[in-house]
């Protein structure tokens, strides 16, 4: 009895905090909740931050900035600038990329989770994704020193004079080519390398997600493995490869370092892929450090702010995608 | 009639033959691909480990740089660096990565736990330069100067995804028979969840740190302008320094993480630019340290969780 008139009387604001902080759950809970929000705020952070510290630079250029245009300005001392080039260079390089990753990751998931021998499969999955492992500086001074020159620059030469003389489509692909590799072409090969780990991961767990009756109706019909792929498989799963697709396409537009280690960083008008280019990602790694003006450094935010926007965008309808396969499967997906 | 069936079954047949060849053309094209990209990874690995050992040598990782034109010297300042900073970050993305991973572990389909897996995934997705540019304007703005605690902070929100998934997927796995078995013992839900499942767990969640650390320790984009790079920079110098003088623990360490540092990654880039063979020769050895490092941290860290998948499986 005593003890309870003691806890009565002591003011109302403490009971609250003892009833909160008895045996320790709620607090708990809150702490959770506290970092689960966390990831959720950086998000904003970034976007919001990018945003306010590039003010200057959009106040100044307004859309005029990212506009295509043919002979791009971009000249730090007397604070003109057009980001054109880099969008482009950007772009260009990931869509290649893209375009060249998806075959090949396509064929490699099938290999993987449809014909593989069960004690292989471990193994080769380990493999794949070590390629996704190795840091991008080391790709770009093996991209320098080995890839340029003994396969890109031959390459290079061999569609310049092929492709590169039909017109039309020959603009994408016209020379010369640069005796030591440099070009739009070597960045897009490297990506493709770069990129084919995650696309496979994920177009592979997608395949693994599909429930085995499918293959077995198929298969029970008289179609042929291969048509069991093909008309079966790949269809059921078909908004979790695009989404697969779209994740290796942001992975390329943000990549940095090979990138600018071995696309020339130059802003030349050309728009081929055999020239040398610059992107989005590597004019930032290059200027931001030495950025010569203020207004230089908020130009240089602002290329990253377009940059985080158009990856938050991707990778927002790409999860959805996967999500959505996953969701038709007992399965998880994730990427 | 006759002849009409032996249309059908030519027809069937010729029809069936092509259906297998395709079938069988198809298969072992992906087979193929499958090993073209296996090639392209021997391909870099061997080209990186043989040119590297040309140039590696045990001064290489235990002296500091020498000037230009002065045989000999290696990296030191960037093997430090890059420990200082991959510790940090991983001081920083570990506590919220984990306590995070409880959440998203025990609630998935609550709104917030929905939106937290979603966010998990998005920031993985984030290209690092726009991370470096956050790290610079958060950080390196307001402080005024480049330091290894901005690039330590840009790191850690790399490697909080990775943290999270890989704890939440192995705190997914501990029976639930556990976690009932503990709570009716009386236990509160943070003592059940701190001390049985994540010790039931902790095997599989020091793997997610590898892979993290990995990632990190292999990542420049972030730090070209928030640790800048630093080739005078002597941790050895720096707590010998404070020992003589006098000063407390806490200003050594903050004099060694609140100045600029080199990395490794960040070294073999700028070594990579620069026209003299002995640097060039120097980044293929940075690269081929880089290499080994990350490829032990990932091998590790998969044979751990396969060792690990096939004794809860029985």
């Amino acid at each position: 009895m005593h003890t309870r008139n003691n806890i009565s009387s002591e003011p109302k604001f403490l009971r609250r905090l003892r009833d909160f902080f008895q045996h320790g759950d709620r607090p708990w809970r809150v702490l959770l909740i506290l970092m689960s929000l966390l990831l959720l705020v950086m998000i904003l952070a970034i976007g919001w931050l990018l945003w306010r510290e590039s003010a200057g630079s959009r106040i100044q250029f307004g859309l005029g900035f990212l506009t295509p245009t043919l002979n791009a300005n971009w000249d730090p001392v007397n604070d003109r600038f057009q980001a054109w080039p880099f969008i482009y260079g950007t772009l260009l390089t990931s869509l290649a990329a893209m375009l060249l990753a998806l075959p090949l990751s396509l064929g490699i998931a099938i290999f993987l989770s449809e014909l593989c021998p069960e004690r292989l499969r471990q193994p080769l999955n380990s493999l794949i994704e070590l390629l996704a492992a190795i840091p991008s500086v080391v790709y770009g001074l093996w991209g320098i020193f080995v890839f340029l020159p003994v396969v890109v620059a031959p390459f290079g030469q061999v569609l310049a004079d092929t492709i590169g003389r039909i017109p039309g489509l020959g603009l994408l692909f016209m020379g010369p080519m640069p005796e030591s590799g440099s070009s739009r072409l070597g960045a897009a090969l490297i990506l493709t390398i770069m990129i084919i780990p995650t696309i496979t991961a994920i177009t592979r767990d997608v395949l693994l997600a599909i429930p085995s009756h499918q293959r077995e109706a198929s298969m029970a019909m008289g179609a042929t493995r291969w048509e069991t792929i093909w008309k079966v498989l790949l269809p059921f799963g078909l908004s979790g490869i695009l989404g697969a697709v779209i994740i290796g396409l942001g992975r390329a537009l943000g990549e940095t370092m090979a990138v600018t280690m071995v696309i020339g960083n130059s802003i030349e008008g050309s728009p081929s892929l055999l020239r040398p280019g610059y992107t989005m990602s590597s004019v930032i790694a290059n200027e931001f450090a030495e950025a010569v003006t203020k207004l230089h450094t908020q130009v240089l935010i602002e290329v990253g702010l377009v940059l985080f926007f158009i990856t938050l965008l991707l990778n927002i309808i790409a999860r959805l995608l996967v999500w959505s396969v996953a969701r038709k499967t007992p399965q998880d997906v994730r990427a | 009639m006759t002849s009409f069936q032996q249309m059908i079954a030519k027809n069937q047949t010729t029809l069936g033959t092509r259906r297998k060849m395709v079938n069988a053309l198809m298969l072992t094209v992906t087979g193929l691909l499958t090993l073209l990209v296996l090639a392209l990874l021997f391909w870099i690995v061997g080209y990186v480990l043989l040119r590297g050992m040309k140039a590696i040598n045990l001064s290489f990782i235990t002296q500091p740089p020498r000037p230009l034109g002065v045989a000999g010297g290696g990296v030191l300042h960037a093997i430090e660096g890059t420990i200082v900073i991959t510790v940090l970050a991983a001081l920083f993305a570990i506590p919220p990565g984990i306590l995070a991973a409880f959440y998203a572990a025990r609630n998935p389909n609550t709104p917030l736990g929905i939106a937290l897996r979603f966010s998990t995934d998005v920031l993985s997705g984030i290209p690092s330069i726009v991370i470096g540019l956050f790290a610079y304007a958060i950080l390196v703005k307001p402080m005024g100067h480049y330091s290894g605690l901005a690039g330590g902070a840009a790191l850690a929100i790399l490697m909080l995804p990775i943290i999270l998934r890989t704890t939440e997927e192995m705190l997914k796995l501990v029976p639930h028979d556990l976690y009932e078995g503990s709570l009716a013992l009386g236990a509160a839900e943070w003592k059940t969840s701190l001390s049985v499942i994540f010790p039931a767990a902790l095997d599989g969640i020091v793997t997610g740190f590898l892979l993290a650390i990995a990632r990190a320790a292999g990542e420049t984009a972030p730090l070209l302008f928030t640790t800048l790079g630093n080739e005078r920079y002597d941790i050895k110098g720096i707590i010998s320094n404070g020992i003589v003088q006098h000063q407390s623990f806490l200003m050594i360490i903050g004099r060694i993480v609140n100045q600029p540092v080199d990395s490794l990654p960040l070294t073999l880039w700028k070594y990579a630019q620069q026209p003299y063979p002995e640097r060039i020769d120097q980044s293929w050895a940075v690269a081929l340290v880089l290499m080994i490092f990350v490829l032990l941290m990932n091998i590790i860290a998969r044979l751990w969780i396969y060792f690990r998948m096939r004794r809860m499986k029985g």
